[in-house]
């Protein structure tokens, strides 16, 4: 069976990624902060080829990726939340399962949701679809604000509390690698040449027979359910939720990581993923505490001159040979 | 009969840009539509295709109607169309801009593409090989992993048909094809469409406002001005039709500064 | 007030089609200078008006200079990403201790509020103010843009710039006059801001500047009329929600509007459809 052989070679990228991390981490010569990072950095790449999927690929422009972001994470914290508090302890021996269930929730939400969000508003084009989707997030955020009048678990706007760290290692890991291969297989694919169709020219992919509606649906909807995942994942590392960290400033964090990596590429989005979450919190560390605020003074002139320098992202379209197309010879 | 249009009318504001059309076009033929710029040409085939709706009006494919519907619906019933101003996928390469077209055709589902099956494999392979197919019968075979925005202007347009063809129609509209060529490149076009059209059993309609060409390969031809068809026959018969020479042949001054437009532009 | 920042957008956005995300914080510097001249420099009204303005529309031609212009012919989504590293640049810039600092300032009132009541409506004259403020800069910017050489040039570039530049327009200098007098507005309505709220900081302009944008949109963007048109529908719903509903759901009224003018006129309520030619 060709697929199995192919779900077979995806465990030696997982072993080669989180193998050394857990082997730092258990002999304590990597410290649990950046183990942290490191898992961090997983969920944010998680996320981002999410949105690369949506702009990069389909051409969609969409400023509320946070929010999605946040309904995956909320879904799913709120389901483990539910599940600990009605079985207890008693429970412990399935939760794996359990946390695999909401995640997958988590994804699910934020897709159902993208989905009764997209269907009006992917007829707008290019900005009006950015502003509108902004508009979400924003929205987003004051429903995060206000949850505790609805669900006194989710906790409003002083942040949910009481989740069970669940995340690790193995987890982001397995989650980020199961992401690449359905970003790439999906891209490299009679769907993703529609999805790409659609951005390059609509009228001339409608022409070719391609439903430029349904894919933009389905398209955003996928995206949307990566963020999904990501939110759930790190709802369950961090274990505490709190509302800012899903506002529409976020939402551009995402979109300059995958703007810096180039649009449509894997490999960038990837890089710049990590580069991202690295140079943050390596900036935290590396400055002393009176200059932290540079911090937000270097990122942005740095991202300025990035895009000064190379407006279509760091990698431009190179790929490495993994997320290449080599279907054929 | 394979294409049909009755009485088609569409407004623009106060413009009228096509005004009660009909059309009828036997399988198999080669028709030219000519007239002056702004005659409701393009128009025309934009409503055929579903790029915009009619006012009023049928357009028939076969048996079945096809008024109004969305575009990518009658892009699968079989017309495809190439564009005046060439809207290739630019920023992909010359084989995916004829892959695509395949799109509707391709038999695998997303779970399939998702874990790379056997079938994914045999029909990636087959679309591959039909690909390289139609660019070869385009001698385009060697620019395959080129940009589509790097071809030459002439072979932009050549793939452009042929990702038309890919999509397998059973007619191809084609709006001025042999804009901004020289008398060269556009004896070896038309060749080139009376080849294509006996080898897919195609049939053809296309747009040409330059007179002598359309008169050169067309077995029929249909002359509109102001949104009607104001005559249509034999190409011999329309170079004598008083009301297509003062439609047409009176403006020529017109016609060819706008021929000099489209070159520089 | 959203007014004079709205219209910043919109002509920007109508002139080079950017989503200029560091206008708020050019509308932020604006409120700042103004404290600065009135507190430190002693300055009377007009002139923090004049400093405020001045001021802003300088540093909105700088950022222009330096960080759009170069990529005017890149990928529109450089641009905006310039534009979004330019906001947090601002923000966080003058946040830092040696520039503004990160703290809150109460802006000093420079008169006392004096409170009238005319056919049972209460105004004040801080309202008064604002409303004459918004009324002149709006005189001044119709006149500027449908009576004055630059306006036309303004309309021009609008409306095609590869051939307004043929047509020996001189699209820089049009385009640096958009960004200084969308600027010089927003200047103004920083001032009016800090008379308004005594109080301000340097991410003031960050909730602000995205809703003036919204209220751009909601009118039609690109529409001079329309953002004014947006801006006044954008505070009264603001103020009927605080009113009615809840303060807490007031920041997101606004964008519920915005979606719902959105999907029933996608372009805004007095904008123009673009049909694409095909």
């Amino acid at each position: 069976m060709t697929w199995l052989k192919n779900i077979a070679k995806a465990i030696l990228p997982f072993v080669l990624l989180s193998g050394p991390v857990m082997f730092l981490s258990a002999s304590e010569i990597l410290n649990p902060y950046w183990v942290q990072i490191f898992q961090l950095a997983c969920i944010v790449a998680i996320s981002a080829l999410g949105l690369n999927l949506i702009y990069g690929f389909t051409g969609l422009f969409s400023l509320g990726h946070a929010a999605f972001y946040g309904v995956g994470a909320y879904t799913a914290a709120l389901l483990t939340k539910l599940y600990i508090g009605a079985y207890g302890d008693e429970a412990v021996f399935a939760t794996g399962a359990v946390f695999l269930g909401s995640l997958l929730a988590g994804g699910g939400a934020a897709a159902l949701l993208a989905c009764l969000v997209g269907l009006p508003t992917l007829r707008l084009t290019s900005d009006y679809l950015g502003i509108a989707t902004l508009g979400f997030g924003v929205i987003m955020k004051v429903l995060f604000d206000n949850a505790d009048s609805f669900l006194p678990q989710l906790g409003g706007a002083r942040g949910m509390t009481g989740i069970q760290r669940m995340t690790g290692v193995p987890w982001t890991v397995a989650a980020l690698v199961a992401a690449i291969l359905v970003i790439r297989n999906l891209v490299h694919s009679t769907y993703g040449r529609a999805l790409v169709a659609i951005r390059e020219d609509e009228v001339a992919a409608a022409a070719m027979g391609i439903d430029t509606f349904r894919y933009k649906v389905i398209g955003f909807t996928a995206g949307c359910a990566f963020a999904g995942v990501a939110g759930g994942l790190y709802a369950h590392l961090y274990t505490f939720l709190h509302p800012s960290t899903f506002d529409f400033l976020k939402s551009f964090d995402v979109l300059m990581i995958v703007v810096l990596g180039g649009l449509g590429n894997l490999t960038g989005t990837l890089a710049a993923s990590f580069a991202w979450v690295f140079l943050l919190e390596g900036m935290r560390v590396a400055l002393p505490p009176e200059y932290i605020e540079f911090r937000w003074v270097l990122i942005p002139l740095l991202l300025i001159v990035t895009m000064l320098v190379r407006p279509r992202g760091l990698f431009g379209v190179r790929e490495i040979p993994f997320l290449r197309n080599k279907v054929y010879r | 009969m394979i294409l049909e249009v009755q009485g088609l009318t569409r407004h623009f504001g106060g413009v009228r840009a096509l005004d009660g059309v009909d059309l009828r076009i036997v399988r198999g033929e080669l028709a030219g539509i000519i007239g002056p710029n702004g005659s409701g040409k393009t128009t025309l085939f934009n409503v055929i295709t579903g790029i915009y709706h009619p006012d009023r009006g049928v357009v028939m494919l076969g048996e079945g109607e096809i008024t109004g519907l969305p575009s990518d619906e009658i892009a699968r019933r079989g017309i495809a169309r190439t564009f005046q101003n060439i809207r290739l996928f630019r920023e992909l390469t010359v084989v995916d801009n004829v892959r695509i077209a395949h799109h509707p055709h391709v038999r695998y589902g997303a779970i399939a593409a998702l874990l790379r099956t056997g079938a994914f494999y045999s029909e990636e392979r087959r679309t591959r090989e039909e690909t390289e197919e139609f660019l070869s019968i385009f001698s385009l075979q060697d620019r395959g992993k080129e940009l589509a925005k790097n071809l030459p202007y002439g072979d932009q347009r050549k793939l452009e048909i042929a990702r038309a063809l890919a999509s397998r129609p059973k007619v191809l509209l084609l709006d001025e094809p042999a804009a901004g060529m020289n008398p060269s490149e556009v004896g070896a076009l038309m060749e080139f469409i009376l080849r294509i059209r006996e080898r897919f059993s195609l049939t053809v309609l296309l747009i040409e406002h330059q007179m002598r060409l359309a008169m050169g390969i067309c077995e029929r031809l249909i002359v509109m001005d102001f949104g009607q068809v104001i005559a249509r026959g034999l190409p011999a018969e329309i170079r004598r039709d008083p009301k297509v020479i003062e439609a047409y042949l009176g403006k020529r001054d017109d016609t060819g500064a706008a021929g000099i437009r489209k070159k520089t532009r | 007030m959203y007014a004079l920042i709205a219209l910043g957008y919109t002509m920007v956005y109508g002139i080079v089609r950017l989503i200029n995300f560091a206008h708020g914080d050019v509308f932020m510097v604006g409120a700042f200078l103004a404290f600065y001249s009135v507190e430190k420099l002693h300055l009377p009204l007009p002139a923090v008006f004049a400093v405020a303005a001045g001021g802003s529309a300088f540093l909105a031609v700088v950022i222009e200079r330096v960080a759009y212009r170069p990529l005017r012919n890149a990928p529109k989504i450089a641009a905006l990403i310039t534009a979004i590293g330019v906001s947090l640049f601002l923000e966080y810039f003058t946040a830092l201790h040696q520039v503004f600092g990160p703290n809150y300032y109460a802006f000093p009132r420079p008169f006392q509020v004096v409170s009238l009541e005319i056919g049972g409506i209460t105004v004040t004259n801080i309202q008064g103010i604002i409303l004459l403020a918004t009324l002149v800069s709006l005189g001044v910017l119709q006149y500027v843009v449908h009576r004055t050489k630059v306006g036309r040039g303004m309309r021009a570039v609008s409306h095609d710039d590869v051939t307004a530049g043929l047509m020996g327009v001189n699209v820089n200098a049009v385009i640096s006059f958009t960004f200084a007098l969308g600027a010089a507005l927003a200047g103004v309505g920083g001032v009016l801001y800090g008379i308004a709220y005594p109080q301000i900081n340097t991410f003031m302009g960050v909730m602000p500047g995205l809703k003036a944008f919204t209220a751009a949109v909601l009118g039609g963007i690109g529409s001079i009329p329309g953002a004014v048109l947006g801006a006044l529908i954008m505070g009264q719903s603001e103020t009927m929600t605080t009113a009615y509903l809840s303060s807490t759901y007031r920041d997101g009224i606004a964008f519920v509007l915005l979606i719902a003018v959105l999907l029933w006129k996608p372009t805004g309520i007095l904008g123009k459809a673009r049909t694409e030619k095909v």
